[in-house]
């Protein structure tokens, strides 16, 4: 690397320090020399380029010269990545940890507290889903990102559901949450859903989730079971799984798939937006990407997908979640720069720009950015990504809480709530002994 | 200019034209420490990508979640006590041995078909039944999973056009599991084909000769003087065949992820699954040498067996 003379540092420090002024960002140390960073392959390509711009703005300033190289989540490549640096000690400098990354390096990730603690101090708390992935053991181990992270709300053929099923989605979730009726909101429950299911089912466009070994099952699945009263395992390790609120939840679900295709048995991730998409189907759980590939493939079916919450249960309303974050490996040598370069990413300005050019896919995991513009603008239907964001009574939660992280990940990669399901509802084992199935599954998880 | 030049110097200086010759042979004369220095750079490969990795997953495999304490074959214990990994047993072996069985028949009866066409015709057959096999797996998958996607199977259109009703085939246990067997025979027949149709070449034609001569049918040809003249060559790849199907990993993964209900996971698949997804790498490592010790006493068995046959 070339040196730098006394002139040219002070040259750079100067133009960096009036740069940053500019904008007002605070600095936790001085960058210099060199970084890598791995960043997810965003689906909305223009993503990417503007995070680059974002990244080569700030490595100009600081004269850091800034390397980014992109990974898709296809075939867990990312994680992939993130596993190969890790045992390696070697490798980029910043990483993108998808979902449960975090938690499972945690003790190769440097604490990055000062950064959560500068962004909270000027945006709020981060939501509580956040916290609970990436502040282990009373440190900050990685950053959430706004980049990647996704909510998995209701995706409904509104059309379809006020003609066949009587029920007004718009009506329920306005693209205002001041305009909500609260016995409207409070009455949309698991039973007006499959009542609903029924009519649609009748009408011969189903609603469609998959109950196989892929995410999307884990993100239906857990808010329904949860918003049962229904935990596999709680945070003090205990089995909490054989349950009558699993009881109730196993029996609802026996009941509602008798109004689904029975390919879900069999679906991927994407199996739900296929669908959807190709005008089968009338509702599903999903981010907004099955609406932007019909937007794209069939736009009469786009016009009608109105995104909002997800049924209230007996002990509330839950919504799934998937969270990208970003860590700094211990290994990393130019750590200084690397967190300046992540809190410069992390605050309102650079999270605005990121939001506004993944066409409001990305969801920032600080609430106070959720009056962001574009989840009102974007469209048809104009409204229609709204409540994409949680607006009312939803929790938002990630597959496998309220068990420890670590234990909720292997809750989550196991699949084991979509097995346990459809055992009872495909291979007709009895409610009871798919729970103890369950049971004993979850007993092998607490290996350390 | 300067080429031509030397080669006239050449020309007329034999001694040194003697003295070239001889150092080029005392170079390639065979020598001990040549061979080895130029077995070196494979011998650093095999050991960096081949052996390193082996004991050191033989390692991992004897660690405890966290990688902080040894545990010896604890690990191994822990997952023959779990059903789900029981389970995975189950499907390798039948996906294996099915899997295997299929291939092994199939490539002999086209390996018969192909060796019976004259020899102008063979060439073309034996090109196209190895396409199957020259394309990469994980994209040739990708094809069939397109084939039998649960809803919009390509295939399932085909069967409610000829009046058949539609398969569940990646929906239900029993089907996945027939779909994951299809493809890996698919892509495996071409492999058996080509071995046992090279095998045959070699079988002297005197001895047909003398079999017609004696009034032999085609059946008695073939259990005569075929199959016991084949014996090694299918001993050889029913082993190596039996290796690889019971590591396969692409099939799995892209068809079925292991589901549904882990009817269709296999100790690769499994072992990702575990490791990888679910952050366990000693656990995802002692699943994927499980059936190491079994596959090393039989190849042992085996090989041995055809030595003495050969001897």
């Amino acid at each position: 690397m070339k040196r730098q003379t006394r002139r040219e540092f002070l040259k750079t420090a100067t133009v960096g320090a009036a740069a940053l002024s500019t904008i007002g960002f605070p600095r936790v140390s001085r960058g210099a020399g060199k970084l890598t960073l791995a960043l997810w392959d965003h689906w909305v390509k223009p993503a990417n380029n503007v995070v680059v711009e974002i990244i080569n703005e700030w490595g100009k300033a600081n004269k850091v010269e800034v390397q980014v190289d992109f990974f898709p989540t296809i075939g867990d490549k990312l994680s992939l990545t993130g596993a190969a640096e890790a045992r390696a000690g070697a490798g980029h400098d910043v990483i993108t940890l998808w979902q449960w990354d975090a938690v499972a390096h945690k003790e190769k990730l440097e604490p990055l507290d000062k950064i959560a603690e500068e962004v909270q101090k000027r945006h709020g708390p981060y939501t509580d889903n956040a916290k609970y992935m990436t502040f282990q053991d009373w440190k900050w181990i990685a950053i959430p990102s706004a980049i990647g992270s996704h909510t998995y709300p209701l995706e409904t053929r509104m059309d379809l559901w006020k003609k066949h099923a009587g029920i007004d989605v718009v009506d329920i979730f306005p693209p205002d949450v001041k305009k909500r009726s609260k016995a409207k909101v409070d009455a949309w429950d698991w039973k007006m859903f499959l009542e609903g299911a029924k009519k649609v089912h009748a009408a011969g466009i189903p609603v469609g989730m998959q109950i196989s070994n892929c995410n999307d099952s884990n993100q239906w699945l857990f808010p329904l079971f949860l918003s049962y009263g229904s935990v596999l395992m709680n945070e003090k390790d205990e089995i909490t799984v054989e349950s009558d609120a699993t009881l109730q939840a196993l029996e609802f679900c026996k009941e509602i798939v008798k109004y689904m295709p029975s390919d879900i048995y069999g679906w991927d991730d994407a199996g739900n937006n296929r669908f959807i998409i190709s005008g089968k189907g009338s509702a599903i759980h999903n981010p907004p990407s099955a609406w932007a590939v019909a937007k794209r493939d069939n736009p009469d079916v786009a016009a009608q997908i109105w995104h909002h919450d997800m049924p209230r249960g007996p002990k509330g309303r839950f919504r799934g979640s998937l969270l990208f974050s970003w860590g700094i490996w211990k290994f990393t040598k130019n750590k200084s720069a690397a967190m300046d370069l992540l809190l410069y990413l992390s605050v309102k300005e650079q999270q605005w720009k990121l939001i506004t050019a993944s066409e409001g896919y990305d969801v920032p995991q600080l609430p106070s950015l959720y009056d962001h513009p574009v989840w009102n603008e974007i469209g048809p239907p104009k409204g229609g990504q709204y409540n994409y964001m949680i607006r009312g009574d939803e929790r938002l939660i990630v597959p496998g809480w309220p068990a420890k992280p670590d234990m909720a990940q292997q809750i989550f990669s196991r699949w084991i709530l979509p097995t346990m399901v459809g055992k009872v509802t495909s291979a007709g084992t009895a409610p009871k002994e798919a729970m103890k199935w369950a049971a004993k599954e979850l007993e092998a998880y607490k290996r350390r | 200019m300067g080429t031509s030049q030397d080669f006239v110097e050449t020309e007329r200086s034999p001694q040194m034209r003697d003295w070239f010759i001889e150092t080029a042979r005392a170079i390639i004369r065979p020598k001990p420490l040549t061979g080895i220095l130029m077995c070196l750079p494979l011998f650093f490969l095999i050991i960096g990508l081949i052996v390193y990795p082996f004991f050191y997953s033989i390692y991992l495999s004897m660690l405890n979640k966290r990688e902080t304490a040894f545990v010896g074959l604890e690990n191994l214990g822990f997952l023959l006590g779990y059903d789900t990994f029981r389970l995975v047993i189950r499907n390798s072996v039948v996906f294996t041995f099915t899997a295997v069985f299929f291939k092994a028949s199939f490539g002999f009866i086209l390996a018969l078909a192909i060796n019976a066409l004259p020899i102008r015709g063979q060439r073309i057959w034996r090109g196209i039944a190895l396409i199957a096999w020259v394309m990469p797996l994980s994209l040739s998958t990708l094809g069939w999973w397109w084939i039998f996607e649960p809803t919009h199977s390509a295939l399932n259109w085909l069967l409610v056009q000829l009046g058949i009703s539609p398969k569940p085939w990646l929906s239900d246990p029993f089907w996945a599991r027939f779909a994951t067997i299809l493809v890996n025979v698919w892509f495996g027949t071409p492999f058996f084909m080509i071995m046992f149709l090279a095998a045959l070449k070699s079988i002297p034609q005197m001895f047909y000769e003398a079999a017609a001569i004696d009034g032999a049918t085609g059946f008695q040809r073939l259990h005569y003087i075929t199959l016991p003249m084949l014996k090694n060559i299918i001993a050889i790849t029913m082993l190596f065949s039996t290796i690889t199907t019971f590591a396969n990993f692409d099939i799995v993964r892209v068809l079925t992820r292991g589901g549904p209900r882990d009817a269709t996971h296999l100790f690769g698949t499994y072992s990702f699954q575990l490791g990888i997804q679910g952050g366990d790498i000693p656990l995802g490592a002692a699943v994927s040498l499980f059936m190491f010790p079994i596959l090393a006493v039989s190849a042992f068995f085996i090989l041995r067996g055809v030595r003495r046959s050969i001897q």
